[in-house]
């Protein structure tokens, strides 16, 4: 049964990276511009050195076949040369992945750790303004755009793994404190402490058990989140990551750049949700 | 109503009166230049200053508010517009049409949006007129904003089609087109609604965070995304706080959304 579902998880992404790729490979096709190409304008090249030219751009006119093509070249690593930089594209994303990994895993559990702690501290102690405290600021970080809390982290000198938490725990905390909440109104769990069993022993023989699979769920979506959150991180934190190399192809109209950019970040969306999603299914299996 | 509600229905109402009376209260526009004052502070002339190349700071909060708030309800409607047909007409129909749509917004789901839209922006040639930056911006949060809205409506048109009155009405010949627009969809109006409202205080944000990088609105137009890049050139917070309105302004106003949506989300949910 795991099996299958893994199969399907793995069949969903392969189908899903090709189609996220392709939807973005049309633009890139499509944007202005595309058919001119500057080697063409020097004067040294013969005119059989220019037809070349316009006969290898000619066989990229169709978006499936330039798709297609990209995808051969991408499956021997040639991710293609940034317009922008004048680097190839694998170069820069082998450079840039530590650090947006480094910081994102860094502000995810940051946030993950304060969603918790808050979440059950409220759940626990059932103290009215505690709660509309906790509620009022999360309700206020929901409000605050994610480059404004980029900003005035650089204003304070706080670490760009910060205000990710601070981009993501309001979203998350919401989720967690209801979830808690409902959980810890079942009936099983009002008796476990009627009869006076220790609050540790229900909280992860009988809490987690049943809210463990959603907030799995729940953290497989803030990976997406936290991604999201690191492009106006990593542009106004001053931080060389895949954010800010994104955000700098958008500026320059680098689409090759961004094309490999949004794949490769849909790939991992993809691999988080897909983890969460067999990990809580084998969770759910294993309680069944 | 809660005095709460009552409250920020009054600041929503408020902060759209005094953005559309924009005219009158700032004669003097949003793109006019004070050389004289470039980069001044608070005065009696500009009550919020002026931004670096003199421009009325006061005068283009306002005009940047009307045209956030007068944009995100549009970018909403083509989003929800959008999920209602792909949503509804899924649920409606059922079977493998259901399966095929949600297996589409799957898709659009798991894609980083943030990035896509960058990237779809980016296409855009440098030389576009600031009013056509303006409805492409917005368009594209109503174009990349339907998909959650479409798989909640997608559960509730397929409740809706398996319920009695519907059955009844298929039984008395009701067929095809007439089902839909006359039986399914009104009864789908309270979550269109929700999904509606709900979404105006979300493309607010995602425009200000496109406008922050310099990827939303064109100048010399102003937006609050527009006004807040401003802050980027700050040394410290209490250097010029005047320069902190826009946020402050846009805060009040999605937190009004928040709280006058409040049981919307729940009928969202």
């Amino acid at each position: 049964m795991l099996g299958r579902k893994i199969a399907q998880l793995g069949l969903t992404l392969v189908a899903t990276a090709l189609l996220g790729g392709f939807l973005s490979a049309t633009p890139v096709r499509l944007a202005p511009g595309f058919d001119a190409d500057e080697t063409a304008l020097d004067p040294h090249l013969s005119s059989q050195s220019i037809q070349a030219l316009r006969r290898d751009r000619a066989e990229q006119h169709n978006v499936l076949t330039f798709y297609i093509g990209s995808l051969r070249l991408a499956l021997h690593g040639d991710l293609g040369t940034s317009i922008s930089l004048k680097q190839p594209v694998g170069t820069l994303l082998h450079d840039r992945i530590p650090l947006t990994f480094r910081v994102v895993s860094l502000g995810l559990l940051m946030s993950w750790v304060c969603v918790l702690v808050l979440a059950l501290s409220t759940v626990r102690v059932r103290t009215p303004a505690y709660d509309l405290l906790a509620t009022v600021i999360a309700g206020l970080l929901l409000c605050v755009p994610a480059a404004v809390l980029a900003l005035l982290s650089v204003l304070w000198n706080l670490p760009g793994a910060l205000a990710i938490a601070l981009i993501i725990f309001p979203r998350d905390y919401r989720y967690t404190r209801n979830l808690l909440d409902k959980a810890y109104s079942l009936p099983h769990i009002i008796t476990a402490r009627a009869k006076g069993i220790s609050q540790t022993r229900i909280l992860f023989w009988h809490v987690v058990p049943v809210v463990g699979p959603q907030l799995l769920a729940l953290a497989g979506v803030s990976v997406s989140l936290a991604l999201g959150a690191a492009i106006p991180v990593e542009a106004l934190c001053g931080l060389a990551g895949i954010g800010q190399l994104a955000w700098q192809a958008a500026l320059a109209r680098d689409l090759p750049l961004l094309v490999n950019i949004t794949v490769l970040v849909t790939l991992v969306t993809l691999l988080a949700n897909s983890s969460a999603d067999v990990i809580g299914h084998a969770w759910r299996g294993r309680q069944a | 109503m809660s005095l709460w509600r009552k409250l920020a229905c009054g600041v929503l109402l408020l902060v759209l009166a005094v953005s559309l009376a924009a005219s009158w209260i700032a004669p003097g526009g949003y793109a006019r230049q004070d050389r004289d004052a470039a980069g001044a502070p608070p005065s009696r002339q500009h009550w919020l200053g002026t931004d670096e190349i003199g421009r009325d700071r006061f005068a283009r909060v306002l005009y940047g508010t009307r045209i956030s708030l007068l944009l995100a309800p549009a970018a909403a409607l083509v989003s929800t517009a959008f999920a209602a047909l792909v949503g509804g007409l899924a649920g409606y129909l059922g079977g493998v049409w259901a399966r095929g749509a949600m297996a589409v917004t799957d898709l659009f789901l798991s894609l980083p949006w943030l990035f896509l839209l960058i990237t779809v922006r980016a296409m855009l040639p440098l030389n576009v007129s600031p009013t056509f930056s303006v409805l492409v911006t917005f368009l594209l949060l109503g174009l990349w904003g339907w998909t959650a809205a479409a798989r909640v409506l997608c559960a509730s048109a397929s409740s809706i089609r398996n319920s009695d009155f519907v059955r009844q009405a298929r039984a008395s010949g009701v067929r095809g087109s007439r089902l839909f627009w006359i039986h399914v969809l009104p009864n789908l109006k309270p979550v269109l609604h929700a999904q509606f409202w709900i979404s105006i205080p979300a493309f607010i944000l995602s425009e200000a965070n496109l406008g922050i990088l310099g990827l939303g609105v064109s100048e010399p137009l102003p937006s609050w995304g527009s006004l807040l890049k401003e802050l980027e050139g700050l040394v410290s917070v209490g250097e010029e706080p005047w320069k902190f309105v826009p946020l402050l302004l846009l805060v009040l106003v999605v937190t009004s959304f928040q709280l006058v949506l409040s049981n919307r989300n729940e009928v969202a949910a």
